[in-house]
């Protein structure tokens, strides 16, 4: 079972002109290169180690740490590695308007919460959301609070057995919980 | 996966051995010790559980899975591929998983889905040589994008989707995957190939019938009329021009093969043009057939010699060009032409790579450049 109400410093995945990036992919997230990798703790050095701008992601990055992406991030591969390098540096969360389908399964399989909110791209544009914000997310209500700007916003809620599966804390988890 | 099923289940069995295999196709074989240890812990496990494992010389997990029967249609197939959805081409649903996903279901024979919403996509017109399934499918990127089937279910009807062969399905099937769909049918079958699929399976094809009741969140119209080749430019299979737009871009490297063009009719196709021709001097053009019994029929057709006279590189069977571990990468300022179904920053090496389908990367090939075949 996992902790419902998480507050952490966000970083916004913007591009050079200051938008949210679209359609970033697991290579950009965690290179083909590094797929022997199996150790968790080897893996948080790489993430986001291919996409421009962002390539000194793991030095900065703290525990805690939620991640505000653009739509349809982690499309491509179904290499779990992508996910658990977020894992690995302890970032609590990401929220994007959407993900791509396998990353999405891989992150609630792994009790790793992706909240999807398709208002996000708007309130990055109105600066509503900026990296150094502190954000508090609660999960079960699928809602947030950019407590630094006080501006409070919605995700879309997960389905049922989704949310099984990310309060047992992760598929193997949950799978003990079914016949 | 296993390290993952180690932890979890120690040595339980798993829920089918009959049901469950290993395919190795990404590195294969193995090019680095990291790999060569992986593929070792996966054959012991497999020894172990009564697994059978299709080894580093088979090629491409999903379409093995094809050639041997046991995908079929109507059923449902999970594996650590992105591209399980190709299974599409003969009415199987394929979905790719991380390992955590496929520990659980190697354990327990059992997984979980949110049931994607469907969208109908009908299909116009006519084109012809040099045009074909890699180029309807690139057209398709450029006019749905990332968004229009996003997370959805796709069915495809109409003229050009009800002529593809197999392995034009097999190519359009694969690529739903970049248009960020979840599956894509082609629910149309002529006689003809419901035996071809048949004869090539081994077993009889019983064709996947869509519900007579079912639901499309959304129909969309496209028209193919004329089509002529499309090129994806770096750095996103949606980034589609037709080739007379990029005509003459200099290239330094080809490669033939992967998951959505490495079937046998994709090699005679590039050996077509390539036929009385050679790969330019300075050009690199790698070959990598999708499985082996493409090789062996690419063998026995003498496509092999062909392709290698001409001056391509062959490959033993797998993913090839698509990733790094088989037949190398592309260097800083490389710039490549591939019939594979990414291009994203980084994904072969520091170069750039543009997706074409088997003719146009042997037109580009021979020219040393961008090329359309009737450009030679």
């Amino acid at each position: 079972m996992k902790s419902t109400i998480h507050q952490g410093r966000i970083w916004v995945i913007l591009d050079e002109e200051g938008k949210l990036i679209a359609d970033i992919d697991t290579d950009q997230i965690y290179h083909n290169a590094f797929l022997h990798i199996t150790e968790l703790s080897e893996m948080g050095q790489y993430a986001m180690g291919n996409l421009e701008g962002w390539k000194d992601f793991a030095q900065k990055a703290r525990s805690g740490d939620i991640i505000v992406a653009g739509r349809n991030f982690g499309a491509g591969s179904s290499r779990q590695q992508a996910v658990d390098c977020f894992i690995s540096l302890k970032i609590r969360c990401i929220l994007a308007p959407s993900f791509g389908a396998i990353y999405f399964r891989n992150a609630i399989n792994s009790g790793f919460p992706l909240l999807r909110g398709p208002q996000l791209e708007e309130l990055v544009a109105q600066k509503g959301l900026e990296t150094g914000d502190l954000v508090e997310i609660d999960f079960r209500k699928s809602s947030g609070r950019n407590i630094t700007k006080n501006i409070i916003f919605q995700f879309n809620p997960m389905s049922q057995v989704q949310c099984d599966i990310f309060m047992a804390g992760g598929l193997f988890d949950y799978g003990k919980t079914i016949k | 996966m296993v390290k993952n099923y180690k932890r979890e289940y120690g040595d339980e069995p798993v829920a089918d051995p009959d049901r469950t295999f290993f395919t190795f196709d990404l590195c294969a074989p193995a090019s680095s010790l990291k790999y060569a240890d992986n593929q070792q812990i996966c054959r012991i496990f497999a020894r172990k559980q009564n697994i059978r494992v299709f080894d580093v010389d088979r090629g491409i997990g999903s379409h093995v899975l094809m050639e041997e029967d046991l995908a079929e249609s109507n059923s449902t197939v999970v594996g650590t591929d992105s591209h399980m959805n190709i299974l599409g081409a003969i009415g199987c649903f394929g979905q790719g998983m991380g390992d955590v996903d496929i520990s659980f279901a190697f354990k327990t024979g059992k997984t979980w889905f949110e049931i994607p919403e469907t969208v109908r996509i009908l299909l116009r017109g006519e084109y012809s040589w040099p045009s074909s399934a890699k180029d309807l499918t690139l057209f398709l990127l450029k006019k749905l994008g990332t968004e229009k089937v996003a997370l959805k279910a796709v069915e495809f009807y109409g003229q050009p989707a009800e002529r593809l062969s197999l392995s034009g399905r097999i190519t359009l099937c694969s690529m739903v995957t970049e248009m960020a769909g979840i599956i894509g049918f082609v629910p149309e079958f002529k006689r003809s190939l419901v035996e071809e699929i048949g004869h090539f399976s081994g077993s009889k094809f019983s064709p996947l019938k869509p519900d007579k009741d079912c639901v499309y969140t959304d129909e969309i119209e496209i028209d193919l009329d004329g089509l002529p080749p499309q090129v994806a430019a770096p750095f996103s299979p949606t980034n589609v021009f037709s080739v007379s737009e990029l005509r003459g871009v200099r290239i330094d490297s080809g490669f033939i093969g992967s998951c959505t063009n490495g079937r046998t009719e994709d090699f005679e196709e590039a050996y077509r043009i390539l036929k009385g021709r050679k790969v330019k001097e300075d050009i690199m053009l790698k070959i990598v057939p999708a499985t082996k019994r493409v090789y062996t029929e690419l063998l026995e057709k003498g496509i092999i010699e062909g392709l290698f006279r001409s001056g391509a590189i062959i490959s033993s069977p797998g993913c090839g060009g698509c990733a790094e571990g088989m037949v190398g990468l592309t260097g800083e300022g490389e710039v490549q032409i591939s019939t594979g179904n990414r291009n994203f920053v980084g994904k072969q090496g520091k170069g750039k790579t543009y997706l074409a389908s088997p003719a146009v990367v042997a037109a580009s090939c021979a020219a040393g450049q961008i090329a359309s075949p009737e450009d030679l």
